[in-house]
């Protein structure tokens, strides 16, 4: 298995900054926000590794930085520091944050893919299921129309949406079904990479589990490399391998998901876990 | 048969320690085995020895306090599992190490056949072929045919039982650590479930058991490992234990 994402020291901080930034939050000081320029440290020296295959949890309360890291990688928001090494299916290397804008979005159609919690985010609410992921394809230089419409079909297939529907807008669907779509969509260009934010947050438990199923279906046939943010140690146990606990924009532990969750090292850790309904 | 151990633990220890409650709990305490291929070491000794603790350490369940767990893979690399990279425990798992835990955890709503073979499915076997493997061992373990085809979730626990141990054994693993695989069985299934794990044996995979029937271990076991239960901890004692 090959590595697919090496990030180090990756820092993002909203606000003038100052010097002080670091050295006055985190965990210990429990705060993120600086108390000299009153910055937001939103994520602070955040390193890891991801390989092929490999479903990488980032966990943490609301504001623990979590989402903030996956946003600097899918570029989404420039980090304010920190480097990021993607590695295509060639093993040819990329330095994420080095490259220019239309490069980045380059990459971001050709390579990876990401699910919001909010599907108003990763959907076009303008535009039809079908043209959703069409317009996805079309980024990525696929351009003949039957092809374009059998490549939809067969991804709304694939993540069980009613291909009858394809050319209603995402408004008339539920929760669950515009999840689907949007998951399809991310899926559209076979990306290497994958980013789900918080992705069943919010919905019933039926449909949370039916779409964690789809995920990990689909893990396992096509060995995406991802990235599950989410505050649910359900969600983790389910399917990461590796767990990443976030607080206060700092990674205070990480491990084996098993180990985090039956031998979490951390004070935070282990009240987190044994807050577990 | 060769000598050199596939697993060699040295003065391992584990314990606990609770931030909230300002406690350190002691388990595992200076344990040192050998595991070899084609043999059984067992566990022993009272509740509360820190026996478990000793597999979910090499399992790396649990992050080692002390100690040296020296795993001889495949390939005849020594790798210390207290200290590995989590890529290569992670493949490990995936290739040559199954844990029979005492419970099993699975979804549900995934097939008896299909929570048996999803170590196959895991490292790439075709699905229907795992399937036909999964089936094969449910049958000898004396499960209802009509049981495999729903969700262990409601199964009794002797059921729930041979399902977990037909999950660890279905990959011949080289290293398979079970946790008490026979408590829940009666006196002929639990006869049934020793044949296979003998079998697996006579073909060469490394055992770390813990049992608690005497006959079993009498009859199972190469080596006994005794584990005394740890002294009272409290930092002033700590010292004379």
């Amino acid at each position: 298995m090959h590595k697919v994402l090496n990030v180090s020291s990756l820092s993002k901080v909203y606000g003038p900054g100052c010097s002080d930034c670091f050295t006055l939050t985190g965990p210990q000081h429990d705060t993120n926000i600086c108390p000299r320029c009153k910055s937001v440290v939103a994520a602070h020296n955040v390193s890891f590794d991801l390989y092929q295959g490999e479903i990488l949890g980032i966990m943490g309360e609301s504001g623990s930085g979590k989402s903030t890291a996956v946003k600097c990688l899918y570029f989404d928001e420039p980090p304010s520091s920190g480097r990021a090494m993607f590695f295509d299916a060639t093993g040819k290397q990329h330095d994420l944050f080095s490259m220019n804008a239309a490069r980045q979005r380059w990459l971001a159609n050709h390579h990876f893919g990401m699910v919001y919690q909010n599907p108003h985010l990763g959907l076009n609410f303008g535009i039809t299921a079908g043209g959703n992921i069409a317009e996805r394809l079309l980024m990525s230089e696929v351009d003949s129309y039957t092809e374009i419409r059998s490549r939809a079909k067969e991804l709304l297939t694939r993540t069980e949406v009613l291909t009858e529907r394809m050319d209603e807008l995402p408004k008339n669907f539920s929760g669950g079904m515009q999840q689907r779509v949007q998951i399809a969509k991310a899926l559209a260009t076979q990306p290497n990479l994958l980013f789900l934010d918080e992705v069943t947050t919010g919905l019933d438990l039926s449909v949370q589990a039916a779409i964690l199923d789809l995920i990990l279906e689909i893990q396992q046939e096509m060995t995406t490399a991802m990235i599950v943010v989410t505050h649910d140690l359900g969600v983790i146990r389910l399917l990461a391998g590796r767990t990443l606990v976030m607080k206060y924009g700092r990674v205070i532990e990480s491990g084996l998901t098993d180990q985090i969750l039956e031998d979490p090292q951390h004070a935070y850790t282990q009240r987190l876990v044994a807050s577990a309904l | 048969m060769t000598l050199e151990p596939i697993l060699h633990i040295e003065n391992y220890s584990k314990h606990f320690d609770l931030h909230e409650q300002g406690t350190q709990i002691p388990s595992s305490h200076n344990v040192s085995l050998n595991v070899y291929s084609g043999r059984l070491t067992a566990l022993v000794g009272p509740t509360g020895a820190g026996k478990s603790t000793v597999l979910k350490g090499v399992y790396r369940t649990y992050l080692p306090s002390t100690g040296r767990l020296l795993y001889r893979n495949g390939s005849n690399h020594l790798i210390d599992l207290a200290q590995a990279d989590e890529h290569q425990i992670l493949a490990l798992r995936k290739t040559e190490i199954s844990f029979v835990t005492q419970f099993l955890h699975a979804l549900p709503r995934q097939a008896t056949e299909d929570v048996v073979a999803q170590p196959l499915f895991q490292r790439g076997v075709d699905r229907e072929e795992s399937r036909e493997k999964a089936r094969t061992l449910l049958a000898a373990m004396n499960l209802p045919e009509r049981l495999w085809g729903i969700s262990p979730a409601t199964f009794s626990g002797g059921e729930k039982q041979r399902v977990n141990l037909a999950r660890g054994l279905i990959a011949k693993p080289r290293l398979l650590l079970l946790d008490e695989p026979t408590a829940s069985l009666d006196k002929k299934t639990s006869e049934r479930v020793v044949r296979l794990i003998e079998q697996l044996k006579d073909e060469g995979t490394a055992i770390l058991a813990i049992f608690h029937h005497p006959e079993l271990i009498a009859r199972m076991a190469d080596q006994v490992i005794e584990l005394e239960a740890p002294c009272d901890n409290t930092q002033f004692l700590a010292e004379v234990c």
